[in-house]
């Protein structure tokens, strides 16, 4: 079985999301849930944490597709944070840093909202 | 199975059947890591070896079998001459791979698109992706990566 986590913590108004584990087409709608959540709660500022992510499929990357925009409609966005080379490596090779802002660490990502 | 572990040329075949459920999914990457490993090829390269494969399943699950769990997904892996080629076979409905366009990521998070990226995945990661009918009522598509590459 493959062992996925997701967990939600506030950081002032910014909601960071902790990825751990293996995202695939099985444990996607885990984190589909937590997305839903937030916009229930108009929350729309987020970081997603990759530092505990071991793996990832289209079927997780089609997450972040599916609710960026919303995110960016009411100003806010998904931003990324430490995520391992092999994780980034297939991002990259669908065109996402075009698109989204990659960053080593979640304090940057968070600063990023602040400014 | 065959085995002759002691040359670079290397000789084996393996199978796994499962059933189409997408916790499924992590079996069928443990059991392409085992193989594609005990092949040769280095840690990055078994990763996309990987990820190619479970794509492929994935597109199965959700598109030829419609996420019904009865459906079989039957893999068959080979070694010969460096070449690592898994033929990956199903029987659910038929998937013409010419009408899948190469996705555009920008069209993509306009249009709210998140299908499609799979296809696309595999064509990358892997050196050939094949898609044919072998009978009336089955699929296969197979992945070949050559321990050179």
């Amino acid at each position: 079985m493959a062992e996925f986590n997701v967990n939600l913590r506030g950081v002032g108004p910014v909601s960071v999301i902790d990825v751990k584990g293996y995202l695939d087409a099985h444990t996607a709608p885990e984190l589909e849930n937590v997305f839903n959540k937030l916009l229930d709660q108009r929350q729309y500022k987020v970081v997603v944490n990759f530092d505990e992510l071991k793996y990832i499929s289209s079927a997780g990357l089609g997450v972040f597709m599916a609710y960026v925009e919303t995110m960016r409609e009411n100003q806010g966005d998904i931003k990324f944070s430490n995520m391992k080379e092999n994780v980034y490596n297939i991002f990259d090779l669908l065109g996402f840093p075009i698109l989204y802002e990659f960053f080593k660490e979640e304090t940057e990502a968070l600063q990023k909202f602040s400014s | 199975m065959k085995s002759n572990l002691n040359s670079s040329n290397k000789i084996f075949e393996k199978e796994l059947l499962v059933k189409s459920t997408t916790d499924n999914l992590a079996k069928i990457r443990e059991f392409i890591k085992a193989a594609a490993a005990e092949s040769g090829f280095s840690d990055e390269v078994v990763g996309k070896i990987i990820l190619a494969v479970d794509e492929a399943c994935t597109n199965i699950i959700k598109h030829a079998y419609k996420y019904s769990p009865e459906g079989n997904i039957f893999i068959k892996i080979k070694l010969e001459n460096g070449k690592f080629t898994i033929s990956i076979t199903d029987e659910g409905t038929h998937f013409d791979p010419n009408r899948v366009p190469e996705p555009n990521l920008r069209q993509y998070y306009q249009q709210k698109r998140v299908g499609g990226l799979g296809m696309f995945l595999m064509k990358k990661l892997m050196d050939e992706v094949k898609y044919s009918a072998p009978s009336e009522n089955k699929n296969q598509v197979v992945l070949i990566k050559y321990l050179s590459s």
